[in-house]
């Protein structure tokens, strides 16, 4: 077994750390070990997107980082977008416009609809769509993930 | 999936990246944007014993014009290029391939380096590089050289590197006026690795006359393709629609695909010649603006 390494890292604004195999996975760091399970392993072949979070406000596939590589940093998961229990406006746009069904991609498309907001704050469709493109959902055919997407950014401005 | 352990070194400079590499030989990779390599590990069909990560290393992240050349650092991220101003207004042949590689999540992380120096022919970085020919500065133990990138893909997942070099930077000589390209993929589905991409580069003079034509083909090959053929064929004859269609069937003959997944070989065939095309005639276009 290779020399365990610290991973130190701020999550949803905490500050965490643990000793590690280098070959540790972001993605089961932050579900095994910090406890945070709403981040998921989909597909785990870095197509999904099950597993996005935010690394220093961008969106990364969590299943195609090491933890040790998020040394230092600060990441964002689905449990840190609510605001003390005030629901994020994307979170109210997915209960409002039906965009989950079975929720498992969910947490990944709210992480990667977030970034793309905060960048582009008023995205057509085709952007919001575009910038979804690294998460898919077998349950819902987009549509109302999208419409979740307009509802949040319309409240947002 | 896990991949099999290995030691990891987080060199803060290039010079301890290279003596990194130096002191532990052929077991050493190199983790730049890892989209390439970390997928590989996870199967376990790369197991490197030694990983260093050279992504606290920053000076090597830059996309700038200086002497002469559009200069690249190596660890510069996909999502750098897809929202540089100046590769959308001055080279948009690398804003049309960066904006296609993967999707967004595997664009922050990716770097320009690792997808020219995986050697993985079905990247898309390589064709347009070939298309603009693009030289890469490879750093060792004794300094810098420069590699031509049509010497850079040798075979399959195989450069012109040494194992104790690094791609620390790639660069285009600056596109004289009335210059453009294009690159266009086909895939099945969004974020997919191209079925088959096509690059062309071109260079017109005021009369309209081709004096410059680079095309590179992705995904048709055991290594990214450049179609010398073609760019002899069109350089000192007009751009037009029937020079255009043969350059593509001379890029379709050399193309050398296979049937896999992503269809049959007659199909990608093809394919070559109907995005040659459609590359060509947008990179006129460009150079006629």
């Amino acid at each position: 077994m290779a020399r365990k390494t610290v991973v130190r890292v701020k999550v949803n604004g905490t500050s965490r750390e643990a000793e590690v195999e280098p070959r540790l996975l972001l993605v089961h760091f932050i579900r095994d070990i910090l406890g945070l399970t709403g981040t998921h392993v989909g597909c785990d072949t870095t197509n999904c997107g099950a597993c996005t979070v935010l690394l220093d406000g961008k969106p990364v596939k969590s299943c195609t980082v090491f933890a040790v590589q998020a040394d230092d940093q600060e990441i964002r998961t689905i449990e840190g977008v609510a605001d003390n229990g005030k629901l994020h406006p994307l979170q109210e746009g997915f209960r409002e416009e039906h965009g989950l069904q079975c929720g498992f991609c969910t947490p990944g498309m709210i992480l990667a609809a977030k970034a793309l907001l905060e960048r582009n704050p008023h995205p057509t469709e085709q952007e919001i769509r575009w910038g979804i493109s690294g998460n898919l959902c077998r349950c819902t055919g987009y549509q109302n993930i999208v419409k979740a997407v307009q509802y949040a950014a319309n409240k947002m401005t | 999936m896990i991949p099999q352990s290995f030691e990891y070194f987080r060199p803060q400079s290039v010079r301890e990246a290279i003596t990194l590499l130096e002191q532990h030989g052929s077991g050493a990779k190199i983790l730049s944007g890892g989209q390439s390599l970390i997928p590989m590990m996870k199967v376990r069909i790369a197991r490197p014993e030694y990983l260093v990560d050279i992504n606290r290393i920053p000076e090597l992240r830059y996309v700038r014009e200086e002497d002469g050349y559009l200069k690249i650092g190596g660890l510069t991220r996909e999502s750098d290029l897809e929202y540089s101003e100046l590769i959308k207004s001055k080279y948009p042949i690398i804003l049309d391939t960066a904006a296609m590689i993967a999707d967004p999540q595997v664009r922050n992380m990716a770097t320009v380096g690792g997808n020219l120096a995986h050697g993985d022919p079905a990247n898309d970085h390589p064709a347009t590089m070939l298309a603009l020919r693009a030289e890469v500065i490879a750093s060792g133990p004794g300094g810098e050289r420069v590699i031509p990138i049509k010497d850079f893909f040798v075979s399959l997942f195989t450069t012109a590197l040494e194992h104790n070099e690094i791609l620390t930077e790639i660069r285009i000589p600056t596109l004289p006026a009335r210059s453009g390209g294009a690159y266009f993929k086909l895939e099945r589905k969004v974020g997919d690795f191209a079925t088959v991409g096509v690059a062309a580069q071109v260079t017109l003079e005021a009369s309209g006359i081709c004096i410059y034509a680079g095309i590179g083909l992705t995904n048709v090959g055991p290594t990214p393709l450049d179609v010398q053929r073609a760019s002899d064929f069109l350089n000192g004859k007009s751009l037009d629609e029937m020079s255009i269609k043969q350059a593509a069937r001379i890029a379709a003959d050399d193309a050398q695909p296979s049937s896999d997944l992503r269809g049959p070989a007659s199909y990608k065939t093809s394919m070559v010649r109907e995005l040659t095309i459609r590359a060509l005639v947008r990179a006129r276009e460009r150079a006629s603006r």
